[in-house]
């Protein structure tokens, strides 16, 4: 570390952005600190992310990466139609992702709507991580998820409710009517009082992913403010999208993300994870992604800790990609389980 | 071993076909040269390739005498469009045996598969399509109506970008109605050869183009023959300059493109991480040997140290090694001579108090390899500021306002190239207008068209090629018309102080 790094280190979150933004989070010093930020030339982003999709990953390496992305999937199921059996089988699909392999790695965590947070928890039983390096965890969208148009207090109150129920991670959406239309300090102080809510009674906070809908943000430096603003506000994971709107995660968005908590490290020395989420199908997707991660921050961010996929169907093409590489020859989808 | 150290993802050469020697391309056929054979190595290994046939002064006057018939009986005869049918044919087949012409590049010249599987191959390609379509357009091309082509033209290229520096060449000569002897690279024809076996498959008349291979000596035997109408060459400044010589007093035109130095002007509202990446693609691309590289990184104080701090950062994520490894970025040095060159200017470099750093990485054992280097604390007045070291050194430079930075850039004898890094739209316009460089590139560098013209100023040489522009310098106007009006229509008659500049290359609007 660096001496401005170790003294960035001994600041909590507010004190560490009072010193970064040179005075309290109000709109102006907000936008002054964004619009500092430098920007990002859009033709250029989408060429590098091109070239790391080129990097050909093929037999040790790609079996390594294959587990990598298994082990970095939040199994998502984020539908109207939720159930709880919906739900328990899920989680069945979590524990043991190929029947078959039980060498085949399990996924990081389940992510559901809030009200659904303790049936995925009882299902989960002993293998609920709750706050242990093992098992798995389960993550709950939260904040009016995911338009985020409700009041602060309905939102906390959302938030509250499923870290209450035993969601060790909150997916909240940031207010993208607020960010567009320049209030940079409503959005600030909402993450903070998201971030409070989720402290449990035992004085530990439960994970918080902050969605910056970079679809509805639309230009790449959008995203890189809003990826900035939400790191600053305290958040342990930046994430892409809500998976309800298109465009949700492409490799360009979350290359400028890795960026941003690339120079984040470098700035104060504490890292922060990113998780693209919506629209990645295919190992071979999947893959880019791992490349795009290892190369930009390092082999270090390849851990459930710092790096998630948001998925549902990516699993399944893994695992045949998995089952093909052992076997030597292409499955089908009636060979791995649907959830 | 780690994630980053990628497992070998080598592409197959099992799509070659290559033969134990190759004679010279006369008249539709391969013929024995009357030189010495020579062998034509793997730089990346030292290993052999193939014989290559060495053309004397007797096997330049045949490949001079087939292209004069072939011009008289047939090809100054067809109609444009029937010119343009076998420039879309050559095209279409360069097109379908693409694998196999970047596999035998990349083994030939030692450049990384990735790059000539998605640069040079495809822009051969594209070169062709483009002057293709201009075949029955001539009356467009700024030369007044009915222009007439030019005769035989004779065209020596580079070892760089052997194949596409063969598009550039063959396909505006082509299409304005010329036919063509050109000389390969020494170090570097076997793409070439496989061209010709294109050429074959394409049916086009014998005679149109011819290929003789060989040393110095073979390309001054054809640029000095007195039956060459046009002279085209790219390469070095010491050679253009012999080549011009040797031509004066002649009625022959001459296109020179030259070496360069270009500055790569990084201003502090810069997108810093893509003007990193265009750093890095400016100097390293190529293993640096590309004549319109960004040899001179001019860079803002104010911002120096996070740059390069960000550019060593990325830097030690370049990948150098076996060139045929799909994720190899950086490949060989392509002869044993070029690696000298560039180690003695390092070491003068070095000599001089310029700061040398390499990321570390292990070169091969066999084979001809350069670490990419950067030297900072230059200044203006150091060799590596000024010498063409035409390898995969970057000279770091520093300016404080825009007019130095301009100063800076344009005190070189060269002015082929130039970037400018800002999101400031007005800045890149009113520097750009002050770059003396025929090729300025705005938040991007090294991207190349075939619509665009390239060319330089002062020492890099005159003419311009690709576009338009590049067209025209092939062409005459019909018999007849003033010289007055030839200088007013037709940039590449100009001097080329007059010429015009290549326009800023734009890019669609950052999002």
């Amino acid at each position: 570390m660096t001496s401005s790094q170790l003294a960035m280190a001994q600041l909590n979150t507010g004190e560490r952005a009072l010193a970064l933004l040179g005075g309290e989070a109000t709109d102006a010093n907000l936008r002054r600190y964004l619009h500092g930020i430098p920007g990002i030339d859009a033709v250029g982003l989408e060429q590098r992310a091109a070239d790391l999709g080129t990097r050909s990953v093929k037999t040790s390496s790609k079996k390594w990466a294959l587990d990598k992305i298994i082990s970095l999937i939040d199994l998502t199921t984020l539908e109207g139609a939720d159930t709880p059996g919906k739900v328990r089988s899920l989680v069945g699909k979590a524990l043991t992702p190929d029947p078959g392999d039980p060498a085949c790695p399990r996924v990081a965590a389940v992510c559901v709507y809030g009200d659904l947070v303790p049936i995925a928890v009882q299902a989960l039983g002993s293998s609920h991580a709750a706050g242990t390096a093992t098992g798995i965890n389960v993550a709950a969208v939260a904040t009016a998820f995911p338009s985020g148009r409700a009041s602060l207090a309905v939102k906390l109150a959302d938030v509250g409710d499923a870290v209450t129920a035993g969601a060790d991670e909150i997916d909240m959406v940031i207010d993208r009517g607020a960010f567009l239309s320049g209030r940079f300090g409503q959005v600030y102080d909402e993450i903070v009082a998201v971030k409070e809510a989720c402290k449990r009674a035992d004085g530990s906070y439960a994970h918080l992913k902050v969605i910056l809908e970079t679809g509805e943000l639309n230009t790449y430096d959008n995203v890189r403010r809003a990826s900035w603003l939400a790191i600053l506000a305290g958040g342990d994971f930046i994430k892409t999208s809500t998976g309800k709107m298109a465009p949700a995660a492409t490799l360009p968005v979350t290359l400028s993300m890795l960026e941003v908590v690339r120079d984040w490290k470098r700035l104060t020395g504490a890292r922060v994870g990113v998780k693209p989420a919506g629209g990645i199908r295919t190992s071979k997707d999947a893959i880019k992604y791992i490349v795009t991660v290892a190369e930009t921050v390092g082999e270090e961010w390849l851990t459930p800790s710092l790096f998630r996929f948001g998925a549902s169907s990516l699993l399944n093409d893994v695992l045949m990609q998995r089952q093909k590489m052992t076997t030597g020859h292409y499955s089908g989808p009636d060979y791995v389980t649907i959830d | 071993m780690s994630f980053l150290d990628y497992a070998p993802a080598p592409e197959s050469q099992a799509v070659l076909n290559l033969r134990s020697d190759y004679g010279l391309f006369i008249n539709g056929e391969f013929v024995a040269g009357r030189g010495v054979p020579f062998q034509t190595i793997n730089p990346a290994t030292e290993k052999p390739i193939a014989m290559i046939a060495h053309a004397n002064t007797a096997d330049v006057d045949t490949a001079v005498a087939a292209a004069r018939r072939a011009y008289d009986r047939t090809w100054s005869k067809l109609s444009g469009s029937d010119r343009g049918k076998y420039l879309f044919r050559i095209a279409r087949l360069v097109q379908e045996r693409a694998r196999e012409l970047a596999v035998a590049e990349t083994l030939d010249n030692g450049k990384p598969i990735k790059e000539s599987r998605d640069v040079d191959v495809p822009l051969v390609a594209a070169w062709f399509f483009y002057y293709a379509g201009w075949a029955d357009k001539l009356d467009h091309a700024g030369v007044g109506p009915t222009p007439s082509s030019r005769g035989v033209a004779a065209q020596v290229i580079p070892w760089n970008f052997p194949l596409l520096m063969l598009a550039w060449k063959i396909a505006p000569a082509l299409a304005a109605g010329n036919t063509v002897v050109l000389k390969p690279a020494e170090t570097t024809s076997l793409t070439a050869l496989l061209f010709a076996e294109i050429l074959q498959q394409a049916d086009l008349p014998a005679g149109v183009v011819n290929i003789v291979t060989g040393g110095r000596e073979t390309g001054q035997a054809l640029v000095g023959h007195p039956d060459v109408n046009l002279v085209a060459f790219t390469g070095s400044t010491g050679a253009g300059r012999a080549i011009a010589r040797s031509v004066a007093g002649t009625d022959k035109k001459v296109i020179l493109e030259l070496g360069g130095k270009a500055a790569n002007i990084v201003f502090d509202d810069a997108p810093i991480d893509q003007a990193v990446e265009g750093i890095v693609n400016g100097i390293f691309f190529n293993q640096g040997h590309v004549c319109c590289a960004g040899s001179r990184l001019l860079v803002q104080e104010s911002i120096h140290d996070d740059v390069i701090d960000r550019l060593k950062q990325r830097l030690s994520t370049l990948r150098l090694g076996d060139p045929l490894d799909k994720n190899t970025d950086i490949g060989a040095i392509n002869s044993a001579d070029q690696l000298r060159r560039i180690r003695e200017l390092t070491e003068i470099g070095e000599q001089e108090g310029g700061e040398r750093w390499s990321p570390a990485c292990v070169l091969p054992d066999s084979g001809f390899w350069f670490a990419p280097t950067i030297f900072t604390n230059v200044s203006t007045s150091h060799r590596i500021a000024r010498d063409e070291v035409f390898g995969p050194v970057l000279s770091v430079l520093t300016f404080r306002t825009p007019a130095e930075a301009i100063a800076k850039a344009n005190n070189t004898p060269y002015g082929l190239s130039a970037g400018i890094w800002t999101e400031k739209g007005s800045r890149i316009l009113a520097v750009a207008d002050k770059l003396r460089a025929g090729v300025i590139w705005a938040n991007t560098f090294n991207r190349f068209d075939p619509a665009s013209p390239f060319g330089g100023y002062k020492e890099s040489g005159y003419g311009r090629e690709g576009g338009r522009h590049g067209l025209a310098a092939y062409l005459k106007p019909a018999a007849g018309r003033s010289a007055a009006r030839t200088v007013t229509t037709a940039p590449a008659e100009s001097s080329p102080e007059l010429d015009a500049k290549a326009p800023v290359s734009r890019k669609k609007a950052a999002k």
